[in-house]
């Protein structure tokens, strides 16, 4: 595995996309009863619409980040005596 | 008596009983005298086992009938549940990895043995353990309320003492398959009880609102009946003070339903960082469900469905809508086959919360302060009899405490649990919170945010304390100074003692960091923390 014996955090651009769902949580975008759709208010299905954004961007990261990390040994943000720490 | 669903009932209540215990036997490795074994399924569930384990837990029988209930009862508030469970996946899919990797080169069976490896402070451990114990037991006695609503919903709705006696017996059948096969049962129990339940949302989501006019019809006469009544935050879109409460409600449920033992038991049982990911990608299709679910408590406005009346306590209790629901529109084989769904799903994750309990008591209490010396096999009895005692625990509270204070006590669970994340989920990436620091913040966030619970007053429902989880900014005071005057906009109160939490944690820190108070031991080495499965490096199975 390319995964050991690298150090601190593993970082991918891909992984920003995982921010997006979150937009789901502003509500003034879509508490509203029009325009409906299959009878539901836009408040319900507009949520519901957020399922598989929320798949596609979390399975996007997963494809794109397999076993293939951007930016490598990058540090931690520990400080070196605490690293040293961890090794022994 | 409903006859026919009693039948149907018993019948797959039978068959799951049948493959629970059977259950010791599947896949099963050297020996269950071990918790990788009892406690963990053998540490090596593939994805699918993992998706029907994982969903099986967090989407759990309450879910189920309190979504609905809720949204019968108050309207879009309810709906929180959806954008909470899609904002989930993405949240924890980074931070799972780390954790299962680290767990799985050290052999932590809890979050609490990692809190331990991380910062070489049993006292610290033990904080997180118990919190984790005293979070989980309300959320085991909820499952019951979920099991009770379906079993009185079938007639069998004694009063006394005597009418608890089903749901007593439903529980000592899976105490002892849980004492037995340990993680295995629930895992494959959590096969029948999803696929139960899809069958029976799919049917009652396309059958349902046909049979009341569609869902137009259906949203129209939930608003005529929020309208109709006098409180101002109900109806079928959120208001101006409650949006937020809405939002952050979504947002703290997302942040604390992984530092959950039982949600990271599910998650250590998995047999390597993979299955993981793809899970987060594979279990929204449960928050769809839900999603679907939730709107059924609105189809119920439509039928005119009303909650019955719980002769134990002689209110009517809403968690009665679903099966109600379901009881009275559907064909009886079917309706048994829904209560069966419904009774089946709080059987998979009541087992699996006892296990994370009895894992956290024996690893982090038991070993750690009573028998330090204790052999593997020790281990695993004494979780065995810490699951038997965590479940007869929450049966006690059912039958001998009014339920609604074990939904009071969940809604308490979900703040105190929120607590933990610096400790748990932060220190994933970083050590720079001081023990201290960790410490002093959970005591504050915690204080902090019970006080603010207990103060929470409903007029409406005639409590003074424990009333809910949202609260009026206007509320907040900081020795006397409000600074945000007396606004009603509503906020979730784990949000804000969580900020407490994070605020009293940083200053303690930057204090001990300035003294130069030593700061623990980390077991933990960076790359231990992007291990997979097929590393040298992960710690054998069921060895010490």
């Amino acid at each position: 595995m390319p995964s050991d014996h690298k150090t601190g955090l593993r970082w991918s651009n891909w992984n920003l996309l995982l921010i997006v769902p979150l937009l789901m949580l502003i509500t003034p975008w879509f508490n509203q009863d029009e325009p409906r759709l299959f009878g539901l208010p836009f408040f319900y299905w507009y949520q519901f619409a957020f399922v598989p954004l929320g798949v596609l961007c979390v399975g996007l990261v997963y494809m794109k980040t397999k076993d293939k990390p951007v930016v490598t040994g990058k540090p931690d943000k520990l400080g070196v005596d605490d690293l040293d720490e961890g090794a022994n | 008596m409903q006859w026919t669903e009693l039948i149907v009932f018993s019948v797959l209540f039978l068959l799951v009983t049948v493959m629970g215990f059977v259950a010791a036997k599947w896949q099963k490795g050297d020996t269950l005298e071990h918790l990788d074994e009892w406690g963990l399924g053998g540490r090596k569930f593939g994805s699918w086992i993992t998706w029907f384990l994982v969903g099986g837990d967090l989407y759990t029988a309450y879910t189920f009938v309190a979504v609905p209930a809720l949204m019968f009862g108050a309207g879009a508030t309810g709906f929180f549940a959806l954008p909470y469970t899609v904002i989930l996946y993405p949240i924890v899919f980074l931070p799972l990895v780390r954790m299962w990797s680290v767990s799985r080169v050290h052999g932590y069976v809890t979050p609490a043995d990692f809190v331990k490896g991380r910062y070489g402070s049993h006292w610290l451990a033990l904080l997180i353990a118990i919190t984790g114990i005293v979070a989980t037991m309300p959320y085991i006695a909820l499952q019951l309320v979920g099991l009770e609503a379906v079993l009185r919903s079938m007639g069998l709705n004694g009063s006394g003492i005597l009418g608890h006696l089903p749901l007593f017996i439903a529980f000592v059948i899976l105490a002892l398959y849980t004492y037995q096969s340990g993680l295995r049962a629930p895992a494959l129990i959590a096969f029948v009880k999803d696929i139960l339940i899809y069958i029976v949302i799919l049917v009652a989501i396309v059958y349902l609102p046909s049979k009341f006019g569609g869902w137009g019809e259906i949203f129209n006469d939930a608003q005529a009946k929020f309208d109709a009544t006098p409180v101002k935050t109900d109806g079928v879109l959120l208001t101006g003070t409650n949006q937020l409460q809405y939002a952050t409600l979504a947002l703290g449920s997302a942040l604390a339903l992984f530092i959950y033992p039982h949600s990271l038991t599910g998650i250590l049982a998995s047999r390597g960082r993979n299955v993981i990911k793809r899970n987060m990608v594979a279990l929204p299709a449960y928050s769809l469900v839900l999603g679907l679910l939730a709107l059924l408590g609105y189809v119920a406005i439509s039928a005119g469905t009303k909650p019955i009346v719980n002769q134990a306590t002689g209110r009517p209790d809403t968690n009665t809508i679903v099966p109600e629901l379901f009881g009275h529109n559907f064909p009886s084989w079917f309706a048994g086959i829904a209560f069966a769904a419904i009774g089946i799903g709080a059987l998979v994750p009541a087992a699996i919360m006892s296990i994370a309990a009895a894992n956290l008591w024996t690893r982090n209490v038991y070993k750690e302060y009573i028998k330090k010396h204790a052999t593997p096999a020790e281990e695993a009895k004494q979780a065995k009899l810490a699951s038997l005692v965590v479940k007869f625990g929450a049966v006690a509270f059912i039958v001998f405490v009014d339920p609604q204070f074990s939904i009071d006590l969940q809604l308490i669970g979900g703040v105190m649990i929120l607590q933990t994340l610096p400790a748990v989920a932060i220190a994933l990436y970083t050590r720079w919170f001081h023990v201290y620091g960790l410490v002093a913040g959970w005591i504050f966030g915690m204080g902090y945010g019970m006080w603010l619970l207990y103060n929470i007053a409903n007029p409406n429902v005639g409590k003074q304390h424990f009333a809910g989880s949202a609260l009026p900014l206007g509320k907040l005071s900081l020795f006397g100074w409000h600074p945000f005057g007396n606004s009603a906009v509503q906020i979730y109160v784990g949000i804000v003692a969580l900020a407490v939490n994070l605020l009293v944690a940083v200053i303690v820190t930057l204090i001990a960091k300035k003294a130069k108070v030593f700061n623990g031991t980390d077991q933990t080495d960076p790359s231990d923390y992007h291990v997979d499965e097929d590393s040298p490096r992960v710690k054998p199975v069921a060895a010490h």
